[in-house]
């Protein structure tokens, strides 16, 4: 038995209400219609999926929306994402990590649940790569 | 009748508490769990006959290599095949890529090959890789709505081009109890050969493939009571003798010279290097376990299980189910609830001690099918019992409430 597993990780004490609230009504869902990047990122686990467009204003995000299907973890996890990356610089955004995701989320998941976790975040950094490029 | 309450005291993970609660173990598609007899052999080999095995000319070689041939022997009586026609390999996984490899190498472009929409990864991806490779032609056998392999499909695919035809047993998402013996007699008026993923069936029903008639079977000993890392390969005998080995190296050979090889004889010239002995050992105890409770019985309780579960998810209007009705399949179902993910499901179902799998199984093209990215999946065994799928029930409508 891993008695180092935090019981938090697993369980239905992740569901707390303000994921539920994003999961059911969530922010900045949709397409912009000339977005400077647009970038799918696949979650082979699970199927889940998310489509992100961003539309830069000097090096800026002015606005993000996004698509996709999947769980509540990554469906609200994007959804707080979005909010916290606009109006932030490229350079920012590139420094958001996994913890940062965790600390909008309010809560800790296993490894099992991280690719829930950062799939948003993998598409947006994803998304940044290939605009550089 | 089974005494339930007897075979669970057998598992002492049963007795294990999740969050507080009683473990309601129904991810037995995935892997079972293990009987003390089981675990017990596996220490008893490493703690008292651990050696070599065909090599060592000691007394602990010689237990070594006894246990393991009478593991050999232990699961050709339980499917009915003869001793040299059983292969241990490490999974279904490497059975089913043995066979890709070995089957395709004097294939030429342009051979058929036909599988069906419900493969499991393992039965899919080595032939279509192969396929790509040899450049032949892969095609599939389609299913009904209803979860079922559609007959006319089954005669249009397997034709005089078909070289091989392989087919799952049992459906690891639907439940799906396909016609074997039906698409085995097409593919033999064919003259193409007959391989079955039995990973889902042979756990759960008897098999005998003198009956059955198929040409190669391939299962898993962790999803049957038994230690992972052990799988079997059952091959007719003239079949495999004709065929080249698929891994090279020691023990599958009977005298090497700087020039050429000869090959052991059946069934080690297919089991290169050392194998994984005490798994090995460990699966013979673990059939011997089965024919102990008997394999009609564990069958005929899964049944009566599935009913009541089908029965019992039908009722709920949020709950979408895949496959057929219960007289069509095996011990497990998958579903959704609506507008719920099959992860959070399980997340939820995980709260209340209830280990379910979620996701798309390993059969990425039949979700995609379906038209689901994953679903939840309930899947039953021998030690299960009807009010372990009422606490399912009551944890499905904490879902519904959760989400609503």
């Amino acid at each position: 038995m891993n008695e180092n597993l935090n019981p938090s990780f697993t369980g239905e004490g992740i569901y707390k209400e303000n994921i539920l609230d994003h999961y059911k009504n969530p922010h900045n869902r949709g397409k912009i219609a000339n977005a400077d990047i647009e970038f799918t990122e696949n979650n082979p686990l699970c199927g889940d999926v998310i489509t992100v467009d961003m539309k830069l204003d000097d090096n800026k995000i002015v606005d993000v929306k996004f698509n996709g299907q999947g769980c509540a973890i990554s469906q609200a996890a994007m959804s707080m994402l979005t909010d916290e990356i606009k109006g932030k610089t490229l350079e920012q955004i590139k420094k958001i990590n996994r913890e940062d995701i965790v600390k909008l989320l309010g809560i800790e998941v296993g490894p099992v649940r991280t690719k829930c976790v950062v799939l948003g975040l993998v598409a947006v950094k994803e998304g940044i790569k290939e605009f550089e490029k | 009748m089974l005494k339930i309450e007897k075979i669970r005291k057998d598992f002492s993970i049963l007795k294990r508490k999740v969050h507080g609660k009683p473990l309601v173990y129904l991810d037995n598609a995935a892997t079972t769990q293990k009987p003390k007899v089981v675990i017990d052999a596996v220490k008893d080999y490493y703690e008292n006959y651990n050696a070599n095995i065909h090599r060592s000319i000691h007394v602990l070689g010689e237990e070594a290599t006894a246990a393991y041939e009478e593991a050999h022997k232990k699961i050709a009586d339980f499917i009915n095949a003869d001793f040299e026609e059983v292969i241990f390999t490490k999974s279904t996984t490497e059975s089913l890529n043995l066979l890709a490899y070995s089957l395709t190498a004097d294939l030429k472009p342009g051979d058929e090959i036909v599988i069906s929409e419900m493969e499991h990864h393992s039965n899919f991806v080595p032939w279509q890789q192969l396929a790509l490779k040899k450049k032949l032609k892969l095609k599939f056998i389609e299913i009904n709505k209803g979860g079922t392999l559609n007959e006319e499909s089954i005669k249009e695919n397997i034709t005089k081009k078909t070289k091989i035809v392989s087919v799952t047993h049992v459906s690891n998402v639907l439940g799906t109890v396909n016609d074997i013996k039906e698409i085995g007699k097409i593919a033999h008026e064919n003259n193409a050969l007959m391989i079955v993923d039995a990973a889902q069936s042979v756990p759960h029903m008897k098999i005998d493939v003198k009956d059955l008639d198929a040409d190669f079977l391939a299962f898993s000993g962790h999803k049957m009571l038994g230690p992972t890392g052990i799988g079997v390969l059952y091959g007719k005998k003239e079949l495999l003798e004709e065929m080249q080995p698929f891994l090279y190296g020691g023990e599958m050979i009977k005298e090497v010279t700087f020039e050429n090889t000869k090959f052991n004889d059946l069934p080690w010239k297919f089991e290169a290097g050392t194998p994984n002995i005490a798994q090995g050992i460990g699966l013979g105890i673990a059939v011997d376990y089965l024919n102990k409770v008997g394999m009609e019985n564990i069958e005929n309780h899964e049944k009566e299980l599935v009913k009541y579960a089908y029965e019992k998810l039908n009722k709920i209007k949020e709950v979408e189910i895949y496959g057929p009705s219960p007289e069509k399949r095996s011990g497990l179902i998958a579903f959704n609830v609506k507008n719920v993910h099959a992860h959070d499901t399980a997340q939820i179902l995980d709260g209340e001690g209830i280990a379910i799998r979620a996701g798309h199984h390993c059969a990425m093209p039949l979700a995609s099918k379906l038209g689901i990215v994953a679903s939840a999946r309930a899947s039953f065994y021998v030690y299960n019992t009807k009010e372990e799928i009422d606490k399912l029930v009551e944890g499905i409508h904490k879902v519904i409430k959760v989400f609503k």
